[in-house]
Order: C-alpha cells, then sequence, then structure tokens
C-alpha cells in the first residue's frame, strides 16, 4: 500500500513527508486537497477521518471517486462554518502563496486545529535568487513554473519569511521538514538558501 | 428485460395500500391520523440477501413513480430520470435495487386530492389534509417495511425531491447509509415561496378551479400558467439567451399582435399545455404547499446543524452555478451545517448554464458523482 502512495506522490515530496509526519486515527482536514490522494492513504493505511477542500470541478470528482469526502470550495472564503478545534490537524500543501491573505488563513487554520502541516515553496531557494539577482528577472522554477504575468503565486515568500510569520502570529514551529531536488543534505544544511521547498509542522505555541 | 436502447426495458408500477384500519393509519403533522393511503410504486433491479443494496430515488414536484423503463412497447416517453437509471447507468439496476414511490398527495397513482375519501365516497379535493415533506417521507418509511428493507444503501432526490433525502437522514437516522441531495434547500426561501403563491393564485383564480370541484376539465389555464411561471425559475437567463435569444417562431418580423411571437413564449405555452395533461391541479396546490412548509431547522430554532443532531448518514450534495431558484448558496448551509456535525460530506457545485433544470439535464457530471458515490458506499456495506 505504501509504495502504491510513493509512485502516486513521485511528485509531491511534501505530501509523502506530510503523511509519514501525520499520526494514525487522527482527523485531518486537507485545504486544497486536490484529487485527494494523500486523504485516501491517511484514510485506509492511517485510519485518519479526514475531509478536503478543493477548488476544481475535475478535482472534486476524483475525490468522490476514491472515497475522500471533499468539499468544492474556495479557500478565500475562509474557514468560518467550522467550529473551533474541529481537527487535530490541518494540511496545507504548496497553496499558501495562492491565497489572497495567508496569514488570515493560517490564523483561520490554527483556530480550527491543533497543528498544521504547511509545505512552502521557497522564493529564496538559490536558483530563484539567482535568476533574480544576476539575471534580472522573476524566477520561474519546477515549482514556480508560470511566469509573473499569469501566476496564481501572489503571495510568494521565504523560508525566513515564513518563520517570522508564525512568531508574529505566536504560533511554534514544531518541526522543519526541508525538501532538496535529488539530494536533502544541502537543503538541510541551509534551509533557506538550498531548499526549493519546506514542511512546517506548526503549532499554537505557548499562547 | 433489458431492451434494445440499453435502457430497462418494460417496467411494472405497483400499489403498496396500507391506513384501512384505525390502528394503522398515517399520523400527519397537521395532526390528523389519515388513510388508506396508496403508493404507487416501481421498483428495478433485485434486492440482494443481505438486503444492503437498496437505493430510494425521490422525485420532484412534477415527477412521479415512473423513473426508467417503458410502461409498454408503444410507450413513447421513458422515465424521467432514465438517463441515469438502468443496468450500468449511475444508479446501476445490475447492482442495486433501485425503487421509487410517487408522494403521498400526488396524482400519480398515489392517494393525493384527486383521490376518493371512502368516508364520503367522493373526491377529496380541497378536504385533503395539508400535507408536508415529512408526511411524504413517513409514507415512504411505511413502504420500505413493506419491501422487508431495513436501511436504504442511499437515498437520492434533486429539488422537492432532495428535501425529502434530507427529511429522512433526520427522521429515520437507522435507516439511511447515504444520502444524495442535488439542487435542493433545507428550508424553502421566501423567494420560493412567493412564487408558488403565485402559482397556486393562477390555478385557485381560474373560474374553472370551482372551489377545487372541477370535473374532468380542471383549471387548465390556472394550471398552465403555474407550470410556465415555474419554467421560468428552473431555466437561466444564459440558457434562455442560448436556447431562444430573441428568435422568433415561425414569424420573419414580429407579428403585431399578442400570440407567441417568440420562441421563448411558444416554448413557455407548449410546456403549460402539455403538463395540463399530465398533471392535476389539486395536487400542484397540495405538493407546493408542502415545500413552502419545508424547513428542517424549524425546531432547533433556525439552527440547521442542531437540526442534523440525529443524522448518521454520508452525504453528496450537489448544486448547479446558474440555480437561482435553490441557489448553490442553500447547498453550502446544508453543507456547512453537516460539517457542523461531523458528518462525512462531499460538494461539488456543478458549473452550468442550465439553471435548476441541470439537475435533470447534466446527468454526464451527476452521473459520474452518483456512480461513483454509490460505489464506494456500498464497498463499506459489501460483506
Amino acid at each position: 500500500m505504501k509504495t502504491i502512495l510513493r509512485k502516486e506522490l513521485d511528485d509531491r515530496p511534501d505530501l509523502l513527508a506530510i503523511f509519514d509526519l501525520i499520526e494514525p486515527s487522527s482527523k485531518v482536514m486537507d485545504l486544497g486537497c486536490g484529487e485527494g490522494i494523500l486523504l485516501s492513504h491517511l484514510k485506509l493505511q492511517k485510519n485518519c477521518p479526514v475531509c478536503g477542500i478543493e477548488i476544481s470541478q475535475e478535482k472534486i470528482l476524483e475525490c468522490v471517486a476514491r472515497g475522500v469526502p471533499a468539499i468544492h470550495g474556495d479557500l478565500d472564503d475562509g474557514l468560518e462554518g467550522y467550529p473551533d478545534n474541529a481537527f487535530d490537524c490541518v494540511v496545507l500543501s504548496q497553496t499558501l502563496q495562492a491565497v489572497h491573505r495567508p496569514d488570515k488563513l493560517l490564523r483561520d487554520m490554527m483556530r480550527v486545529a491543533n497543528r498544521a502541516y504547511v509545505s512552502l515553496i521557497n522564493i529564496g531557494h538559490i536558483r530563484a535568487r539567482l535568476q533574480i539577482a544576476i539575471g534580472g528577472i522573476m524566477p520561474v522554477t519546477h515549482s514556480l513554473p508560470s511566469q509573473w504575468f499569469e501566476t496564481k503565486n501572489i503571495h510568494l515568500s521565504t523560508i525566513l519569511d515564513f518563520r517570522n510569520l508564525c512568531s508574529e502570529l505566536g504560533f511554534a514551529i514544531d518541526k522543519t521538514v526541508p525538501l532538496g531536488y535529488r539530494s536533502h543534505f544541502l537543503a538541510r544544511l541551509w534551509p533557506n538558501l538550498f531548499a526549493p521547498m519546506c514542511v512546517f509542522v506548526v503549532s499554537k505555541g505557548g499562547g | 428485460m433489458a431492451s434494445v436502447d440499453g435502457g430497462i426495458g418494460i417496467v411494472e408500477e405497483r400499489d403498496f395500500l396500507f391506513g384501512d384500519k384505525p390502528g394503522d393509519k398515517l399520523r400527519l403533522d397537521c395532526g390528523k391520523e389519515f388513510g388508506p393511503v396508496n403508493i404507487r410504486y416501481e421498483s428495478y433491479g433485485r434486492l440482494n440477501p443481505a438486503r444492503t443494496n437498496a437505493v430510494l430515488i425521490l422525485h420532484a414536484l412534477s415527477g412521479d413513480a415512473h423513473v426508467a423503463g417503458r410502461h409498454s412497447e408503444s410507450d413513447r416517453k421513458a422515465g424521467w430520470w432514465d438517463s441515469m437509471v438502468g443496468p450500468g447507468k449511475a444508479f446501476d439496476t445490475d447492482k442495486y435495487f433501485i425503487v421509487c414511490s410517487n408522494v403521498l398527495g400526488g396524482c400519480s397513482g398515489s392517494t393525493g386530492p384527486r383521490s376518493t375519501d371512502p368516508l364520503t365516497d367522493r373526491l377529496y379535493n380541497m378536504d385533503f389534509p395539508v400535507i408536508t415533506i415529512r408526511d411524504m417521507v413517513n409514507a415512504q418509511h411505511r413502504l420500505m417495511e413493506q419491501l422487508g428493507i431495513e436501511r436504504w444503501l442511499s437515498l437520492a432526490g434533486g429539488s422537492m425531491g432532495g428535501m425529502q433525502a434530507l427529511q429522512w437522514a433526520v427522521s429515520y437516522p437507522g435507516s439511511v447509509k447515504s444520502v444524495i441531495a442535488i439542487a435542493t434547500t433545507s428550508r424553502l426561501s421566501p423567494q420560493s415561496i412567493a412564487f408558488n403563491w403565485v402559482g397556486r393564485e393562477a390555478i385557485m383564480g381560474d373560474p374553472g378551479w370551482m372551489g377545487g370541484e372541477y370535473g374532468e376539465k380542471g383549471p387548465e389555464k390556472g394550471l398552465s400558467i403555474a407550470r410556465m411561471l415555474g419554467h421560468i425559475t428552473y431555466l437561466s437567463d444564459e440558457s434562455m439567451a442560448r436556447k431562444f435569444g430573441r428568435n422568433l417562431q415561425n414569424l420573419k418580423d414580429y407579428a403585431f399582435d399578442f400570440s407567441h411571437n417568440f420562441q421563448v413564449e411558444s416554448y413557455l405555452r407548449h410546456q403549460g399545455l402539455s403538463f395540463v395533461e399530465r398533471f392535476d391541479a389539486n395536487s400542484y396546490l397540495f405538493i407546493s404547499r408542502a415545500m413552502d412548509y419545508f424547513d428542517l431547522s424549524e425546531d432547533s430554532g433556525g439552527d440547521l446543524a442542531a437540526a442534523f443532531a440525529p443524522a448518521t448518514a454520508d452525504f453528496l450534495v450537489v448544486s448547479f452555478s446558474s440555480d437561482w431558484l435553490f441557489p448553490p448558496e442553500q447547498s453550502r448551509h446544508i453543507v456547512g451545517a453537516l460539517r457542523k456535525r461531523g458528518l462525512d460530506v462531499s460538494y461539488c457545485n456543478i458549473n452550468s448554464i442550465y439553471g435548476h433544470d441541470a439537475f435533470l439535464l447534466e446527468t454526464g457530471t451527476i452521473g459520474k458523482l452518483v456512480s461513483d458515490f454509490l460505489r464506494n458506499q456500498f464497498a463499506e456495506v459489501e460483506p
């Protein structure tokens, strides 16, 4: 079973990392759950009660096909209808940069759950930095394939930016999993420069 | 059974009569004990030995028990959801035991205002009790017991059918494994109540209505106006523009008169006239009234999440982007309440130009959703 997951998420090491981090039987909500691959494996292998939110009609159909309960909706509408602490954890993968107000969404996530798993596309990665510093153009990379004028990614940030936001909002980062392209060695050594992507485990912190 | 067109073929109507003895009557929301009650139903496919594959389809205002197939070889029209129900279709009759019954108050075989009151030997007409969606559901529950079904794998319906499905989930949680609620609402909006009012005014204002005591020929003008009004609410501005535009009906120029010059006028006229052929005016009054009274959250002070407290089913909620009769917002309200209760719910707002009518037209997308949802539901109960 696990190998099927590895295969399906070949392209998404961040989701694999998140899958490994989530405790069995925890109540999980995935914001921007796509076709529900992560959730279906959490449901089947870790016995997690799951639900997702997804903006694309096609992907909602896929979720239903996989037996993953998912709601067709826009994260920019917020999580207003959800009671406080309704979930053990909330997943937000490669999506924070595409919402209108990442800070508000993060605050909302920490209201409905005790813990958030956030995977962040790091614009501070060396390839992006070189493109802007040397090439003088907005970066186009593997994880950010769109041109500046057509991208949905309107709030790009670096790993450091995200850390600062969490501390400003009073949230604690319990764990950081920097992910490299091929090897994770350099990514772990200097994440903000060498990790194109990073998974954070965020908790409510001291208050 | 299978016919050449790949459909379900020839199907039969059945009747289930109950409530002819004092203790057996149906207790209605209005306080009356009512009976006898006949429920006209059709069923397709086979109930499996474990009795876990039964699905009840619930029809909308003008629907009936005849959901798929034909009644005879010469039958010109198939059932109202034929594209969705049959061998290999979304409601797969090779896998599931599909049941659909005509609602209480209907005019297609079930007891309604044009049935004969055994006490007076006359038609009920306006002496028929004012019924509710819950009364319809309670009658369906009696049918369920008669059929030897303990729990429906799924209850599925669009529009008023969706209201019944939601009511089932609250009234009989133990009998409902899942609910498919399409283009529906948890409470009729004032706008919909208003449309129903005008429809009934047209019927009751027609001299041919005669206080409901009409003979063979009913208030045809009134009923057709009610239907035409209804039809406008089932379409959308965009679908009308695409379907008819400002095109004229068999005319090169305006006729400079008040006959149906425009295609849209001709269409509505046709809808009105053909409805009168198949539907009863008094039934229209009672069923539309039942919809007006539908408010699932009434007993919980408007708190829909509280109203869903007894529910345990898994839900598939579907709305259509251009439906302004039961707009997506009303489905989102249902979804939000179900999520608050921590119930499993999937929701899809299908992008469509067809307005409320989309639930009968977008069968490609709905078909995929229903077929996948049922497959996963069935996998959970299969031994």
